[in-house]
Formats: C-alpha cells, structure tokens, sequence
C-alpha cells in the first residue's frame, strides 16, 4: 500500500481490514484442524475450496472453507458487511439475502451450496448511479426504522417477497416479513415504509 | 449457554449430485456422515458444538429429489422439497390440503423457502437440555434433566415416556399420519417402504434416535394415497409465538362423512410425546358415531387417556383433550377461543 493511499484510507476500511485479520486469526485453528478422512479429494461430491460466487451480478472468486456459512462469507471475505449476523440461529432474519430471488437467512446457508447460484444483498440493490432501490427510498421517506441493525434483513425480505406479490395487503406484508425481528419493537413504522416501498415499486 | 458467533468447526464436505452417490458415501461412512437437507436443525448442532461429525454430506446439489409428483390421484413428494413448494403446490392445496396448512405453520417464511419435508419430519428434538449437551439418556447419559425436581419442562412430553420426555417437534408429521403417508427409505441394499406413523420411534425403543432410518439409509420419497384426497380436514398448531416457535400441540385430523355420520378417520397429535402419536383408539371410537358436540368430548377424554404430567406441563393434557375435541367437531364452539 502506497503512502498515498494509506492516507486516504477511511476509518471504515481500517475496521473492516481488522476484521478480515481477525477472522482469519480466530479461524486458523479451524483452517489447520487435521481431518482424517480427507485423503480421498477426487471422491464423488467431494468439494474444492476455491469457488466463484456470484454476488450482486458481479463474479467473485473467493477461498471458502466448507464450513462457512455464507453470511461469513459475504462479510468477512467479500467486504459486503451490509447483511447483518444478528443470532446466527436463524432466529432473527438479520442476515437475510436473496438467493435466487428467495428470501434465506445466510447464516444458515452453507457457503458451497450456493454455488452458481444468484445471490443479492443490500449492497446489490441501488442503481450503478446510486439511485436507491425503491423500498430503500421508502425506508429514507417514511423513516421507518430506529437503530436499523435489522434493516438490511427487513429490505431483502421485503424486496423478494414483492417479485411474487407486487401489490400485497399490509397483512399480507406483515406475513411476508414475520421471519424479521427487530428488538426496537417498530414493526409499525417498518410496515409503513415497506408498503410504501412496495407503492413505489409499482410506479416505477 | 453463551452463544458462539465463530466460524464452525471443520469437517469433511460432500455434495453428491444423485442419490446413487449419497447412498455410496452413507455407506463409506455411516454413523460418522451427517446429512444435511435444508440444514435448520444440523446448523444449531454443528455451531454449538455439541454434534461433531467429520462428514457432512450437504444435499443441496441433488435436484432429483426435489417436487411433487401427482400420481394417480395421490402424490410422490421428494425428501428435497421445500416447505414453500409443497404449500404452493397446486394439487396438495386442492386435495391435500391438511399437508399445506401444517408446512405453512412451520417456523418462518425463510425457513420454509429452505426446509425440506425430508428434514421437517427427521428433524431431532429440541429438548434444551440435549440440544445444550448435557449428556442426558438420549446423549447416551444415565440422567434425564428434563425431569428432575427443579427442571424447566413446560414443553416435555406427557405420554409415551420412558426415561426421556423429550418430545417430536414437528408439525407436517401429523399431517403427514392423518393421510396415511408412506416414508420411502433407500440404501445400497435396496428399499424399504414404513407407514409414516412407524418412522418415529419413541424413548422405549430407541432412546437415541427419532426416527427409524439406519446411518445407511436415505428418506427419499414420501407418497400420500389418494384415500383421504378432499376428506374433511382439521389442523391446529399451539405455540407461544405465531413465528419461528414449535409447537405446544399440534392436532391433525383427515375423515370422511356421511351425512353427519364419521365414516373414516385418522387422527395424530405431535409435541406430546417423542413421536408424533396416531390416536387409534379414538379414531376406533368415534367411527360410525354421529360428528357432534357429544362424540367430540368423548373423544377429547380418551385421547388423553393415561397422561402423566411433568411439573410444570399439565396444561398440555387439557390442550391436547380441546384440541382433539376441535379436530373431531371441526373447529372452536362458538365463544370458545379461537
């Protein structure tokens, strides 16, 4: 790294290059874990670490262990630290991402079983000019969330719930989204801005 | 138990691609293979260390045992499938739709995308005591913690225990009873084909396990006849939270009518034992009996017939007794709570 750029580096990529160390320091002991019964690599259905992912319509080749949950992956390996890792149980819908357009929690995803497969986070829903998407739009309009640590995961649910169900009642909605938890209790607000978000989807 | 937010530990991955390939490593490995369909209930074990397999064979892969098939006027359904697909499937929601009502009440709507049908009805208990690794009976331990003096059991079992009290946690298995389903079981030796209700083992036979299916083994198919196609359906699921929660009880009832006279029924209740219990007793009763107030209550006090309640888990025997009584009727009364 050039002086130059050292200078320019922003607290945000400090802190995520710390975590990116970290993780690998707290992982190596997993990463160096001798297991007896990999002597066979050309087993069928064995797996080869390294893999392409395909995130926001961009392809990413990236070293993945085979244990590693794809909310790992897109945060401490691929920088996209916009997906949340709230309970890491499946039991908050935080870490939410679209994977072929359907709503999971990457936290309980295995990183290699998404292979070829289209995997959409917050980061991948603006525009290339950084026009929001419309339910991010709706989010800054009717400021429906408080903290937001649960946004991104409400946004993704939302989003892939809306490509089946364009025009849906706020109950329907309020099903669609029921896998989301937020702990500032603003379930109301929230609902608002993604119906409103749903409205601004249709217009568009 | 401190929750650990870390990568999991290793394991060896497999991926297999068919079913030739997954049942050639179940046979390599056997009991030392983990298999993982939709992977809600492996990813818990697996990140709170308490389950340590050194294969995990992922079935993500394998495409073939995704779907249903409508097959004269019944369904094949693959392991594979997940919840959501077997909801939005046409033909479970105009002629099975007991099935559908009981996959749309399991957990969340992201669980459901993933789940698998396979999964839902193989799936461990969620005893806490087991799933913290005590090493209870079913841990192979010689102690039940769930029902000692001071412990927490409001969600325990009232029949059918026998050293543990853990209970089944799933709710299609019911459903699954009430239609009279068949599990399809493969493995390299050939194919073996048990009635849905003899795929759960309970504490007396097996203190280990949930399920029959041996290490070798693959649940494949699950097929519903086409006998209670359209019948008259009853599902009700208790649980705390209307989201993610398992069930307090769960009821699920398929029968056929004659006039007002119950020709055929099959009946199943889960969450009250460590299998999900086909009532026969009370589906020999009310057979031929007119469907009234009168034979619904009969058949809410034999159903729970021979309960015992653990300390803080009676109230599961008067929710069984009203849910079994909801089945048979065919809903609440009126003012009775919904």
């Amino acid at each position: 790294m050039t002086e130059d750029r050292l200078k320019n580096a922003s607290r945000r990529q400090f802190i995520k290059g710390v975590i990116a160390a970290g993780a690998v320091v707290s992982s190596s002991a997993y990463l160096f874990r001798s297991i007896p019964l990999s002597g066979q690599p050309t087993a069928a259905g064995s797996v080869e670490r390294l893999m392409t992912l395909n995130v926001n319509g961009q392809q990413r080749r990236v070293d993945v262990m085979r244990q590693e949950t794809l909310a790992m992956t897109l945060r401490y390996k691929l920088g996209l630290t916009g997906t949340k890792i709230g309970c890491d149980r499946s039991e908050c819908g935080a870490c939410t991402v679209l994977i072929d357009d359907v709503p999971r929690y990457s936290c309980s995803v295995l990183t290699h079983s998404v292979r070829g497969r289209r995997i959409v986070t917050i980061e991948g829903l603006a525009a290339g000019d950084g026009t929001l998407h419309p339910v991010q739009q709706a989010v800054v309009d009717e400021q429906g969330f408080q903290c937001a640590f649960c946004m991104p995961g409400f946004v993704m649910a939302t989003v892939g719930y809306l490509k089946s169900n364009p025009s849906p009642t706020r109950e329907e909605l309020a099903h669609a989204v029921s896998g989301n938890l937020c702990r500032c209790q603003d379930y109301n607000k929230i609902l608002t801005a993604m119906m409103r978000g749903a409205e601004l989807m249709r217009r568009a | 138990m401190a929750v650990i937010r870390d990568v999991m530990p290793a394991f060896e991955l497999f991926q297999p691609a068919t079913v030739d390939e997954t049942l050639g490593l179940l046979e390599r490995y056997g009991a030392d293979a983990w298999i993982m369909a939709g992977g809600l209930d492996s990813f818990d074990w697996l990140k709170d260390r308490i389950k340590r397999p050194a294969v995990v064979v992922d079935l993500s892969q394998m495409m073939d045992l995704r779907g249903v098939r409508d097959v004269g006027g019944g369904l094949e359904i693959g392991a594979l499938t997940t919840l959501t697909d077997l909801v939005r499937h046409p033909a479970v929601q105009q002629r099975f739709g007991l099935l559908a009502q009981a996959a749309e009440l399991v957990a969340s709507p992201q669980i459901r995308h993933q789940g698998t049908i396979g999964g839902n009805v193989s799936q461990d208990t969620r005893c806490w005591y087991y799933r913290s690794g005590w090493s209870c009976y079913r841990a192979g331990g010689n102690i039940c913690y769930a029902d000692s003096p001071t412990a927490v059991n409001r969600e325990h079992a009232i029949l059918g225990a026998s050293r543990c009290v853990a209970v089944s946690p799933s709710d299609t298995a019911p459903a699954l009873i009430a239609l009279g389903a068949e599990f399809v079981l493969r493995s390299r030796g050939g194919e073996r084909v048990v009635a849905a209700e003899d795929y759960f083992v309970g504490p007396d036979i097996n203190i280990t396990q949930m399920t029959v299916r041996r290490p070798d083994e693959l649940l494949t198919t699950i097929r519903v006849p086409d006998r209670f196609a359209g019948a008259q359906f009853y599902f009700e699921k208790i649980r705390d939270r209307q989201v993610w929660d398992f069930p307090l009880v769960n009821v699920a009832s398929a029968m056929t009518l004659s006039g007002e006279t119950i020709q055929e029924i099959r009946l199943a209740v889960g969450a009250v034992a460590a299998r999900p219990l086909r009532l026969t007793a009370v589906e020999l009763a009310v057979a031929g009996k007119t469907r009234n107030e009168q034979t619904a209550a009969m058949a809410g006090e034999l159903a729970v017939d021979g309960a015992v309640p653990l300390r803080h888990n009676s109230y599961k025997i008067l929710l069984m007794q009203n849910l079994v009584k909801r089945a048979i009727r065919g809903g609440p009364m009126q003012g009775e709570g919904g």
